[in-house]
C-alpha cells in the first residue's frame, strides 16, 4: 500500500505499533546500560548522580525526559573505553571522531552499530538504481570518520567494492576559517580530480556517496569536460546534510541530472544523520511536492524531536519550527536528548515511517553564523 | 506584493528559496525575492562569452544612444519588475522603505544614474582618453596618430557583489553595457530596486535581455558570483578589501575614509570653507565612502569642529517621507546601537570631544530601526583612535595636526579635498599614492566629476593594453 493510500485510521494504528515498540526497546536499552553487569562506566558513574535510579523509573520511551540533555562534550576527551558497555567487552572496537580542527575532538567509541544502521538503510534504496552487485564510490570525508567505514560496509553489504577518496575536511574547515578560498577551490579540485581517475579507470561505477558540494563539483568538472552526469553511468546516489535543500535538489535533478528518475535514470536521495545517530531516511523527494525533504530517525534505535527552542522537553506542533532533539538507543551508545546543531519544521508520521519526522532542516539559528560547513 | 525572480541571462527563474523583503518601520513584506543557490550561479557562468558576443553585435555608439533612452525610462517610466511594474514614485519609496534611505534622496540617487547613463559618450571618452570604441570592440585597431594598439578584454561580463545601504554606488557599473560586457550583478539584500529597475530601462530601451544576470542570495551567491567571475566589484568594509588586495580578478571598495585637509595658508579663512564641509559630511546622509570623516588642520580646530556642530548637531531624525528628512535610518537590528557602542569607546580618550554632545541624545532608537544623529568629535592630536574611523551615518572628526606631518598620517583616502594654494603641498598631496581622487581647492569631497575615473578607470580593470604588430600592409588595411 502506498503512503497516499493508507487512510488516517491505518497511519494511527501504525503509529500505535511504532510507540509500543519503542517503549519496550527504551525500557530494554535503560536495562542494558544501567545494570552493573551490562552498562558502560560512563552511565554506571552517571547513574550514582541522579535523583532516581532509571532500572525503575524508566518504563517507556517518555520517561527518558527524567535525565538531562546529553552534553556532546562529554565526548571529548578520554578515556575512550568508558564508553564499552561491559555487555559487549572484548568486541573490537572502532572510534569515529567529529569536529577536531582545532583542539580535542569528539570521539565515538562504536563496535557494528554503523554496519546495522547502514544495513537497515540499504533496505530503504530503491534497487533499480542501487542495484546489488554494484560498485560504489565514496566522494566524501576519509580519516576516523564513521561516513567512510559506514559506505564501504553498505556497498559491500550489497554485494558491491567501493572506491576511495583522500578528503581531510579539517584540512577544509581550516582553509575557510583562513579565508584561503583559492586553497580552497584548488583543494576542492584536488578531490575531483581523484574522483574523475577512477570513473575513468573502468570500475563500472553505478552507486554513490556524495556531499552536496562535492557533488556539484563534480558535475560541474564533467560539464567543463563536455559530459553529462550520466555519461558516469552512475544511476543512485546517496547524499546528506543540511546543504541538502529543496532548492538544490531541484537545481541538480533539473539541470545535473536532465529530470527526475523516471526520465533520467538517475535517482538521488538525502539523508540526514551524524556520528551519534544512525541514519535519518527521506520521504521520496518529488517536484510535485516542491522538492520538500522530510527526514524520518531510525526508530527505535534513534529518535528525532523537534523541540520548543525554549523548552527541550515540549514537542512543537506539526508544521512547526524547533530544535531537532535526538535519543540514541542501542544496545553500544545511550544519548538522552542531544540538542542538534540543526533546526527544522516538525512532519506528520506516514506509512513508511509511523512517527514523526523533520522537514526543512537547516544549521540551528542562534548558532548557524559561527558554524563553518565545510565539506558536509 | 512584487515577487522577483533571479535572472539567468535574461531568463527569469524562480528558486525555492525566498527572501522577504521588509519596510523597515513597519516590518511588512514589500517584496519576496527568490534567491539563487551557487551551483546555478558557476553553471550560468560557463556560458558568459555568450553576453560579450551578442552585445558585440551592437556598435558601442549604437549601445551609447540606447542608454540616452535609458535614461528616460529609468527615470521617468512605469518599468515591469519580477510579476508586476514600478513607477518612479514607487521605486523611491521601495528602495526608502528597505533601505532606510529617505525618499528624496532615493530620487537623486534615480537622478544621479539617469546623468550618467545620459552622458556615457563623454564619461568613456574621458575614461579611455579618447579612444575609438571600436578598437575596445575588435580588441586592436589604428589609432589617430597612426599607430597600432591593442585593449584585450580580460573578461566578457562585468560582475558586481552590491551593497544594501548604499544606492549610490551602481553608477560604478553602469559602463559595462556600452563597453559590451554582459552584466552579472548579486544584489544587496534589502536594495534589488536598482539592478531590477536598471535592467528593465536597458531592455526597454532595446539592449538584449540575454546579457543580464541578476543573483539575488546569502553570502554564498556573492562567494559564487565572485568565484566565478573573471572581472567582478565587491564593496564591503576593511577586511572586504584587505581579502581581495592583489586580486587582480576583483575590484574591492571598501569605506573612503575621505578627507578635507586645509594648508596653512588657507587656515585662518575657515568659515569660508564651513558650507562645503558641512556639505561633505552630511549629504546623502554621510552613507556614501565619498563624505567626509576627517577634517585636518593645524590651527582653529575647534573652532571649526564647534561651527560645523552648530550646523548639523541639532538636525533630527525625520520619516523618510518628509522631504526634510536629512538622515538614512540603521535598518538591521542592534545595528544603531552597536555603532554608538563604538563611538561611545573612542570617545573616553583623552583628546578626544564629542561636539555636538550638547545638541542631545545621538542614538535614537525606535521600534524596528534606529537613527545615530550627526556627529561631529574633535580630536587635539591624530593619534586618537576615534581619528582613524568612518561611520554609516554624517560623522566626521576635525584633527588638529601639523601641515608637514598631515601626508603621513591621513592613512588611505578615497577623496582628499586639499584646501591650499601653497604649491609645495599641492605637489606632495599629488604624488600622495594613499590619496585616490584628489580635489585641490575648495571642492566638496562629496562633488564628483563623472569624467575622472573612480577607484582606478574600469577600462584598465576590463581591458589590457597590450603589443600588437602587423605588417605594413595590413596597417595601411586598419
Amino acid at each position: 500500500m502506498s503512503p497516499a493510500e493508507s487512510s488516517a485510521a491505518d497511519i494511527e494504528s501504525l503509529q500505535k505499533a511504532a510507540k509500543d515498540k519503542l517503549d519496550a526497546h527504551a525500557y530494554e536499552m535503560i536495562q542494558w546500560h544501567f545494570h552493573e553487569s551490562t552498562g558502560s562506566p560512563f552511565w554506571l558513574e552517571k547513574k550514582s548522580g541522579l535523583n532516581f535510579d532509571p532500572l525503575k523509573d524508566i518504563k517507556c520511551y517518555d520517561d527518558i525526559k527524567k535525565f538531562p540533555l546529553f552534553e556532546d562534550e562529554w565526548l571529548r576527551g578520554g578515556p575512550i573505553n568508558r564508553w564499552v558497555p561491559k555487555g559487549l567487552a572484548g568486541k573490537p572496537v572502532y572510534v569515529f571522531e567529529t569536529g577536531g580542527t582545532t583542539g580535542i575532538p569528539k570521539s565515538r567509541m562504536v563496535i557494528e552499530d554503523h554496519w546495522r544502521d547502514y544495513e537497515n538503510f540499504s533496505d530503504t534504496l530503491p534497487e533499480k538504481y542501487f542495484p546489488k552487485g554494484a560498485n560504489w564510490l565514496m566522494l566524501g570525508p576519509s580519516g576516523p570518520r564513521r561516513l567512510r567505514l559506514a559506505v564501504e560496509h553498505l556497498c559491500q553489504y550489497r554485494g558491491g567494492i567501493c572506491f576511495c577518496i583522500d578528503l581531510d575536511p579539517r584540512w577544509v574547515v581550516k582553509l575557510i576559517k583562513k579565508g584561503w578560498m583559492e586553497h580552497l577551490e584548488e583543494y576542492k579540485k584536488h578531490c575531483i580530480d581523484q574522483v574523475l581517475t577512477i570513473l575513468s579507470a573502468g570500475h563500472d561505477i553505478k552507486c554513490m556517496f556524495a556531499t552536496p558540494k562535492l557533488l556539484e563539483g563534480l558535475c560541474n568538472a564533467l560539464e567543463e569536460q563536455g559530459k553529462t552526469f550520466k555519461d558516469t553511468g552512475i544511476t543512485g546516489i546517496f547524499s546528506g546534510g543540511t546543504e541538502f535543500t529543496p532548492q538544490w535538489t531541484r537545481f541538480c535533478v533539473e539541470e545535473f541530472f536532465g529530470g527526475p528518475p523516471e526520465e533520467s535514470g538517475i535517482y538521488m536521495t538525502p539523508t540526514y544523520g551524524n556520528t551519534l545517530m544512525g541514519l535519518a531516511c527521506s520521504k521520496p523527494v518529488t517536484a510535485e511536492d516542491g522538492y520538500k525533504i522530510s527526514y524520518y530517525a531510525p526508530q527505535p534505535r534513534a529518535v528525532t524531536e523537534v523541540v520548543s527552542f525554549e523548552d527541550p522537553n515540549e514537542v512543537v506542533g506539526y508544521g512547526e519550527t524547533g530544535r531537532v532533539k535526538l535519543t540514541t538507543l542501542t544496545n553500544e551508545l545511550f544519548v538522552p536528548g542531544f540538542l542538534e546543531r540543526d533546526e527544522g519544521e516538525r512532519e506528520k508520521p506516514f506509512a513508511t515511517y509511523p512517527w514523526d519526522g523533520v522537514s526543512g532542516v537547516r544549521p540551528f539559528h542562534e548558532t548557524a553564523s559561527a558554524t563553518t560547513v565545510g565539506v558536509y | 506584493m512584487l515577487n522577483i525572480p533571479v535572472i539567468r541571462w535574461g531568463k527569469p527563474y524562480d528558486s525555492l528559496e525566498i527572501d522577504d523583503v521588509l519596510h523597515f518601520a513597519t516590518g511588512e513584506p514589500i517584496a519576496k525575492v527568490s534567491q539563487a543557490n551557487a551551483g546555478i550561479i558557476a553553471r550560468d557562468l560557463r556560458q558568459v562569452s555568450k553576453a560579450r558576443d551578442t552585445l558585440r553585435q551592437i556598435p558601442c555608439s549604437e549601445i551609447i544612444e540606447i542608454l540616452k533612452k535609458a535614461a528616460d525610462l529609468y527615470e521617468s517610466a512605469t518599468l515591469p519588475i519580477g510579476d508586476g511594474t514600478q513607477t518612479p514614485e514607487e521605486f523611491a519609496h521601495q528602495q526608502s522603505a528597505s533601505t532606510g534611505l529617505p525618499e528624496h534622496m532615493c530620487r537623486h540617487n534615480m537622478s544621479k544614474n539617469s546623468f550618467v547613463l545620459r552622458n556615457m559618450n563623454q564619461i568613456l571618452d574621458c575614461l579611455t582618453r579618447g579612444l575609438d570604441l571600436n578598437i575596445l570592440t575588435r580588441g586592436y585597431g589604428i589609432e589617430h596618430r597612426g599607430v597600432v594598439l591593442s585593449y584585450q578584454a580580460q573578461a566578457s561580463a562585468l560582475s558586481a557583489v552590491l551593497p544594501s545601504n548604499s544606492p549610490g554606488v551602481h553608477t560604478l557599473w553602469l559602463p559595462a553595457i556600452p563597453l559590451q560586457m554582459g552584466l552579472v550583478l548579486k544584489p544587496g539584500p534589502q536594495e534589488p530596486w536598482t539592478p531590477y529597475r536598471m535592467m528593465a530601462a536597458f531592455t526597454e530601451a532595446g539592449i538584449p535581455k540575454e546579457v543580464f544576470a541578476m543573483y539575488p542570495g546569502g553570502p554564498e551567491a556573492g562567494a559564487a558570483v565572485l568565484n566565478a567571475s573573471e572581472r567582478a566589484m565587491i564593496f564591503g568594509g576593511t577586511p572586504t578589501v584587505e581579502r581581495y588586495k592583489g586580486n587582480p580578478r576583483v575590484q574591492a571598495h571598501g569605506p573612503g575614509f575621505s578627507k578635507i585637509l586645509l594648508g596653512d595658508d588657507c587656515v585662518d579663512d575657515w568659515e569660508k570653507y564651513l558650507d562645503l564641509m558641512v556639505e561633505s559630511i552630511y549629504i546623502n546622509s554621510g552613507r556614501g565612502c565619498i563624505n567626509c570623516s576627517g577634517i585636518w588642520a593645524s590651527r582653529h580646530t575647534k573652532e571649526i569642529a564647534q561651527a560645523i556642530a552648530e550646523k548639523i548637531g541639532p538636525i533630527e531624525a525625520k520619516p523618510p517621507t518628509d522631504p526634510e528628512a536629512g538622515l538614512a535610518a540603521f535598518t538591521v537590528p542592534g545595528m544603531g546601537k552597536a555603532v554608538w557602542g563604538m563611538i561611545e569607546a573612542d570617545l573616553k580618550e583623552a583628546g578626544v570631544t564629542d561636539m555636538t554632545a550638547q545638541y542631545g541624545e545621538r542614538l535614537v532608537e525606535q521600534e524596528r530601526c534606529s537613527y545615530l544623529r550627526p556627529m561631529v568629535v574633535h580630536c587635539n592630536a591624530p593619534e586618537r583612535e576615534i581619528a582613524k574611523k568612518e561611520y554609516m551615518f554624517p560623522f566626521s572628526t576635525v584633527v588638529e595636526c601639523p601641515e608637514d606631518q598631515m601626508l603621513a598620517k591621513i592613512g588611505p583616502t578615497l577623496v582628499c579635498t586639499g584646501i591650499t594654494n601653497n604649491q609645495r603641498l599641492i605637489d606632495k598631496l599629488t604624488d600622495a599614492t594613499h590619496i585616490d581622487r584628489l580635489n585641490i581647492g575648495p571642492i566638496p569631497t562629496s562633488r564628483l566629476n563623472w569624467l575622472q575615473p573612480h577607484e582606478g578607470s574600469i577600462i584598465d580593470f576590463l581591458f589590457r593594453s597590450r603589443a600588437y604588430q602587423v605588417t605594413e600592409e595590413a596597417q595601411a588595411a586598419l
